[in-house]
């Protein structure tokens, strides 16, 4: 665990704005961990806000719904912020859906609900783990072995970004009902919600709710990675090569409750997020409701104008966020942050040798000797690479982070990950 | 907006460090106890100090240049060998000493096995430890303190080694550096003002230096006598070399295991044979060779002290 130069000063007293609609949206058929979606409309076919427009193909997956009202104009290959390109549908806007109403449901009505219902409802609506990693959130609803916590992941500890802060501040409520919704679907009493201690707003928003005990975490990176948070509130850990439910819990972004809720009580599906438009160069820094699909350079012209021009654009954060080639590129469902970094931050940094400093020994949240998988892996021993524990590393970047000789250390062990596991 | 984005794999934001800075920091660190050489045994303590310092620098260049790498001798790593072997050296010396001295621990010690980050040995305790075999009469004829004309001594270690050590030497003068000895070792005031430096970057852990001084306390103090638990375990700390080793060798990187555990061990091994070659080997002092052993035995070290990952017992 490592402190880290935060930098949410830009953005987290950022009231969420909307982002203008955008004209255009791509909507890439996989947004989520699991199978590509097949389409379910064709070029030319008119559809409304809200109308699914790609379907499961398998049970992971989730499907895609329209973000705004208008017609296809086509199903293309486009530039993917995960996956580097992607097919995706293309719609063009008609520009009057900004006053559709999805079908709100009264209290009465939603304490119906079984189990059941609610996750049905959750995949209808798309919803994948909104933190990053876009697991399709139906199937950790439906554990399959009872679990007795529920965890609520509302630490953010990457740098710049505020979209989780500015929801829980101003979502309250409705987070908490959204929160209650899950723990009645996994039959859970015991519900934390682990938030840094940077956060003092929502800390305190957040212990007026009766029913969520809130757990103040240090603000240090990676607080807010799955294995982390639960050591840090429950003092377990999960075994290796095992998933939460292991242990009997499950944890929930803040963000995918948020739209679990939208899509309980409003029957709205997955279309829009917020997201963290940051960085020194932007002008205006902001915490946006983005439609999914909308092109990043619609974000950055409405932070605009910028104070210079960006050499990296990053979605996601500082930490683990990826590099973009293009400014066309979509937001989709685990895009939380749009960072823009100036030349100087942007530089390429070259790498020295290893001097075995073992500061990334000491830096590494799972215990792993980074420079020695490194020094495998350069090597291409896969095997020993293995043996030194490459399939534990939970890709967090600290290594990388403190590594006076600036090696690639977490390129390299990803490579072996990939390796090892071929 | 421009098409040439930079694109490179995360994290995109770095430490602000780099190995220059660790390595000038350390050089600096060892500042103070150079100063207090130099007022102990005057002016001859700087001369030795620089030549090995340059004949260090060169000779690192001279490789670089010659194997087409990235020239990196002045990143500050070839400084600290030069001033490492001269504060292990005594102050009175011919010149020329040094220089061979720095040129085969950078090249023996160093560049030979691919340079920095390579080593298997602390380099410039394999340059002390060549000396000490070539020239054993030069590297055991010690200055007094404060005596400008160069009467020769012994350290209080080899006055202990031979029965001779008469008349007891104050702790705060040992303390002080008011002795025989090597010309950076002696000052222990100055040696810790420098080691708090770098424990207070965090460049050095407390994990090597507490085991390895506890250690050899803790033996002196029990077979440092003929009774057990008789030993004069403060004489043996403040004398010879083991807090210059403890901080400043013993703790190289390169050649020191990579975990808590494993330093643990490390320094619990340099303290053990510092203590065992003072009270029962050839020599009266022992950080030097207890250091370089114990490099030896750092892979081994590190093979079985991985840290505990995560969800695994």
């Amino acid at each position: 665990m490592v402190r880290l130069v935060e930098n949410k000063h830009y953005s987290e007293n950022k009231a969420i704005e909307k982002l203008p609609l955008p004209q255009k949206v791509y909507l890439p058929l996989i947004q989520h961990l699991g199978k590509i979606c097949n389409p379910e409309v064709k070029t030319g076919d008119t559809v409304r806000l809200g109308q699914r427009i790609a379907g499961v193909a398998s049970h992971v997956s989730a499907p895609i719904h329209a973000s705004i009202s208008g017609r296809v104009t086509a199903i293309q290959d486009w530039p993917h912020p995960v996956l580097g390109r992607a097919k995706a549908v293309v719609i063009e806007g008609d520009g009057r859906d900004d006053h559709f109403l999805f079908g709100l449901k009264g209290q009465q009505e939603i304490d119906k609900l079984t189990a059941q219902d609610i996750r049905k409802i959750v995949l209808d609506a798309g919803i994948v783990g909104m933190g990053g990693a876009s697991f399709p959130t139906h199937i950790k609803l439906n554990p399959p072995q009872p679990v007795d916590v529920l965890i609520i992941n509302g630490a953010e500890c990457e740098p710049y970004l505020t979209a989780d802060a500015r929801l829980m501040v101003e979502k309250t409520a409705e987070i908490s009902l959204g929160i209650t919704l899950v723990a009645r679907c996994l039959g859970v009493q015991k519900i934390y919600i682990g938030i840094e201690e940077n956060k003092p707003e929502a800390i305190k928003a957040f212990s007026k709710i009766s029913g969520i005990q809130v757990k103040v975490l240090k603000s240090e990176y990676p607080q807010g990675g799955e294995k982390q948070l639960i050591q840090n509130i429950l003092g377990r850990q999960i075994p290796r090569a095992k998933l939460p439910f292991d242990i009997g819990v499950v944890v929930q972004n803040v963000a995918t409750i948020y739209a679990i809720y939208e899509a309980v009580y409003k029957g709205k599906p997955l279309i829009e997020r917020i997201v963290t438009v940051t960085g020194s160069c932007v002008q205006n820094p902001k915490n946006l409701l983005v439609r999914l699909g909308a092109p990043i350079k619609n974000l950055i012209e409405f932070c605009g104008p910028l104070k210079e021009e960006p050499a990296k654009i990053i979605i996601g954060g500082p930490m683990m966020g990826i590099a973009q080639y293009a400014d066309e590129v979509p937001i989709i469902k685990s895009s939380g942050g749009l960072l823009l970094m100036n030349k100087k931050e942007a530089r390429v940094l070259e790498e020295d040798p290893c001097i075995r400093c073992a500061a990334c020994v000491r830096g590494c949240p799972v215990g792993l000797e980074p420079c020695q998988i490194n020094l495998a892996s350069e090597k291409t021993l896969w095997s020993l690479a293995r043996e030194y524990g490459a399939l534990d590393c939970i890709e967090c970047g600290i290594c990388n982070f403190v590594c006076p000789a600036k090696r690639r250390l977490l390129q390299t062990i990803k490579r072996a990950k990939l390796e090892v596991t071929k | 907006m421009k098409n040439n984005l930079i694109v490179s794999g995360s994290p995109h934001i770095h430490k602000e460090e780099s190995i220059s800075r660790i390595m000038w920091t350390v050089a600096a660190s060892l500042v103070p106890a150079g100063i207090a050489g130099v007022i102990i045994f005057g002016l001859d303590a700087l001369w030795v100090t620089l030549v090995a310092v340059i004949a260090a620098v060169l000779t690192e260049l001279v490789f670089e240049i010659w194997g087409k790498k990235k020239i990196t001798a002045l990143d500050g790593s070839a400084v600290i060998t030069g001033i490492i072997l001269a504060f292990n050296l005594p102050p009175n010396v011919p010149l020329w000493l040094p220089i061979v001295g720095a040129v085969f621990s950078i090249a023996i010690g160093k560049q030979v096995f691919g340079g920095i980050g390579q080593n298997i040995f602390n380099p410039a305790l394999v340059g002390r430890v060549f000396l000490m075999a070539s020239w054993p009469k030069y590297m055991t004829t010690f200055a007094k303190p404060f005596s400008c004309d160069a009467v020769t001594g012994a350290t209080p270690l080899a006055l202990l080694k031979e029965g001779k050590l008469l008349e007891h030497i104050s702790y705060l003068d040992l303390f002080l550096g008011k002795r025989g000895g090597c010309i950076g070792e002696v000052c222990i005031l100055a040696l810790l003002v420098g080691a708090a430096i770098l424990l207070i970057r965090g460049y050095i852990t407390w994990h090597i230096p507490a085991t390895y001084i506890f250690t050899t306390a803790a033996f002196t103090y029990i077979f440092g006598a003929p009774q057990l638990f008789g030993g004069d375990w403060l004489f043996h700390i403040l004398s010879g070399g083991l807090i210059l080793g403890a901080f400043f060798m013993a703790t190289d990187y390169v050649a020191t295991p990579l975990t808590a555990r494993g330093q643990l061990i490390f320094g619990v091994g340099c303290g053990l044979l510092t203590a065992i070659i003072r009270l029962w080997g050839g020599y009266p002092e022992g950080a030097s060779y207890a250091i370089l052993m114990m490099n030896a035995a750092t892979p081994f070290i590190d093979r079985y002290t991985k840290n505990r990952i995560y969800g695994t017992r």
